[in-house]
């Protein structure tokens, strides 16, 4: 068990990162560099203004005409999004290990409200996969490889929770815990889980098409 | 072209193809989106079919591009036929959707590309397909011929040259400020309507021309997938308005050739700036413009009394930029404006876009089905008058009057103008005595 521990905090851990950083560089690069050749409309019509703000308004709850119309769902959709950044990045237990290894001191919420963001990302998530199978329009477009994503996404908050409230064999907890993440890191730059940086081209390229070009809000 | 059809699918010409289409945007629209079915609720073809799951844009795409993609073009007839119903039948690419999608996808681009692999194959709707001789042969896509055209303004401008004096249909006139393009139905069916923009122009006192070739700006290559040619006719417009040197061209009240000229036409023609060689204009901008400056002006009296409401004509609104134009305009010529909910850039498609009308019968009950949602919209308004700024919408809307027994009268901006606008004295027709000519 504490083989297996020491090898995924250790040298899996710098894998998975290194897959995860580098993966997501190369898919970006690769389609900018695409885009300099097919995607000239991208270019032609670039102004900040629009770019910026067709990111903006659906960054925000509630802030396109889209979201408004699903207003429990935008709103829960919100949250997790919130939630799967916010837990990792300032939980106490993980900047400890950010600070062991490496000196790196990152600022920590209180473990307990870790824990109800933790709570209300698992809540969420669970709408989401609910209303993936209840509502015909979205269970049409979802394949077993959706239904694995949110799993393996919500999997580490899950056996996180789980670990830190001592529910169930504590070190199999953690190993899961661990190994889980890793598999998540190295899934996303494979995957549509890459719209945490393609967001963010996507968006403002439809902010420069219909807006720069038409004054058309894409919000 | 039935032989085209019983050809076995070259699914190499295919795999070009869709090789020279991946894009950084198609690449990351196809693997980003994240279906969560919000793009469904957009779609008034989803919406008018109460909610088919399979009208969504997210399951159009995924069942035509993505799957052409995933198999890397090795597919068969039936693939492609299923394609045709979708591109062709389920969606006018008015790109509604694009502002509904969180990543903001274009769901309408990855439509067009579609298309253009049917297309390659001879699969594309018989009504569009005729007409590709006809735009290579003559320019224009009713194979009209320059003798009739030119012979169809001056009869135009014979004709109403006696309510509006000095009234001229400048043909190939150089240096003209604006080079006045057409739908070719109006020269061939609806020739008054080149009368009407003659007497708005000749009140406005414009400085204007129509040309002898290049007057047809409308693009059903485009709607066909037929990039090449779309490109190539989009050209022959640009090249005699520079030939002539006119200041910008202007385009009837026609949706997707303003779409064509303005936006898809530079790409399709091989412009990489993106911008035309000229700037171009849409009536409804220039309509605008003259009652803004008051160089046309409206009777308070013959100004519409009854509810009056808008179509939000895609190219024009959403796709064109001039939502607000027409309602200005709608301010000078209707008293009791109701507009419709949605409007502006997020009205519904008519259904009648995206090739529909040209596709002729066989999409016509799909296109009656579909314009269900833009029928209750109307009837919702409780207006008795719509004033449609696009041939397509027109016909569309005239068809939904029908159907959905909404009991309006459709019109055209020129109509209304010409109808209600102030003859300033200097156009006035000089009236003739009775007792016969002066005897010195």
């Amino acid at each position: 068990m504490n083989d297996l521990y020491d090898f995924l905090s250790g040298p899996a851990l710098w894998a998975a990162f290194i897959v995860f950083i580098v993966g997501l560089i190369v898919r970006v690069v690769y389609l900018f560099g695409l885009s300099k050749e097919r995607d000239r409309v991208a270019y032609n019509h670039a102004d900040l203004g629009w770019g910026l703000r067709s990111i903006f308004h659906w960054l925000v709850p509630l802030g396109s005409i889209s979201l408004r119309s699903q207003p429990v769902f935008s709103i829960t959709f919100f949250l997790f999004h919130v939630c799967l950044f916010v837990v990792p990045l300032f939980l106490l237990a993980h900047n400890m290990l950010w600070q062991e290894a490496f000196g790196i001191r990152i600022p920590s919420m209180p473990d307990s409200f870790a824990d109800i963001l933790t709570m209300v990302f698992i809540v969420t998530a669970a709408i989401l996969l609910v209303r993936r199978l209840v509502r015909p329009e979205v269970r049409i477009l979802t394949t077993a490889w959706d239904y694995f994503l949110i799993l393996l996404t919500s999997a580490p908050f899950v056996t996180g929770f789980l670990a830190y409230h001592q529910i169930g064999p504590y070190k199999l907890m953690m190993i899961l815990h661990i190994l889980l993440a890793e598999i998540l890191l190295v899934v996303i730059p494979f995957s549509k889980l890459g719209h945490i940086i393609l967001f963010f081209p996507s968006r403002v390229f439809i902010g420069f098409e219909m807006g720069t070009r038409r004054g058309v809000r894409t919000w | 072209m039935n032989e085209e059809l019983q050809k076995p699918v070259d699914t190499k010409a295919i795999k070009e193809l869709l090789d020279l289409n991946d894009s950084a945007r198609i690449r990351m629209w196809l693997s980003i989106c994240s279906r969560c079915g919000l793009c469904a609720e957009s779609c008034f073809f989803y919406l008018a079919k109460n909610k088919d799951p399979k009208l969504s844009p997210a399951y159009k795409v995924r069942a035509t591009l993505g799957e052409l993609y995933r198999r890397k073009g090795k597919v068969d007839r039936d693939f492609l036929k299923k394609c045709y119903d979708i591109v062709w039948g389920e969606c006018t690419t008015c790109k509604r959707c694009s502002l509904y999608c969180p990543f903001g996808i274009d769901i309408a681009t990855m439509i067009a590309t579609v298309r253009a692999v049917c297309n390659s194959q001879g699969v594309v709707p018989e009504g569009l397909l005729r007409t590709t001789d006809n735009y290579r042969d003559t320019g224009n896509q009713m194979g009209m011929s320059v003798e009739d055209f030119v012979d169809t303004c001056s009869w135009m401008a014979e004709e109403t040259a006696e309510e509006i004096r000095g009234l001229t249909i400048p043909i190939d006139k150089p240096g003209a400020r604006i080079m006045y393009t057409v739908n070719p139905r109006e020269p061939m069916y609806y020739p008054q309507d080149i009368a009407m923009a003659a007497k708005i122009f000749t009140v406005a006192e414009e400085d204007w021309t129509v040309p002898s070739t290049g007057w047809d700006c409308t693009n059903l290559a485009m709607f066909a997938g037929n990039r090449a040619l779309a490109g190539q006719i989009v050209k022959n417009m640009y090249q005699k308005a520079l030939e002539l040197g006119v200041q910008a061209i202007a385009i009837t009240e026609c949706g997707h050739a303003f779409r064509s000229a303005l936006f898809e036409g530079p790409y399709m023609a091989g412009y990489r700036n993106g911008k035309p060689p000229i700037p171009i204009v849409h009536s409804v901008q220039l309509f605008y413009e003259y009652l803004r400056d008051g160089r046309i002006k409206i009777d308070p009296d013959k100004m519409l009394e009854e509810p009056a409401t808008y179509q939000d004509a895609c190219n024009i609104s959403r796709n064109g930029g001039l939502w607000k134009e027409g309602r200005e305009i709608m301010k000078y010529i209707s008293k009791d404006f109701r507009d419709m909910e949605p409007n502006s850039e997020y009205n519904h498609c008519c259904g009648g876009g995206g090739g529909f009308i040209p596709m002729g019968g066989e999409f016509k009950k799909r296109r009656l089905e579909s314009g269900r949602v833009k029928a209750e919209q109307i009837r919702a308004t409780g207006a008795k008058t719509i004033i449609v700024p696009c041939h397509n919408c027109f016909d569309q809307i005239r068809d939904l009057n029908k159907e959905y027994d909404l009991g309006v009268k459709v019109v055209s901006f020129k109509e209304v103008i010409t109808e209600a606008m102030i003859i300033p004295e200097k156009f006035q027709p000089i009236e003739k005595d009775d007792e016969g000519d002066a005897q010195d």
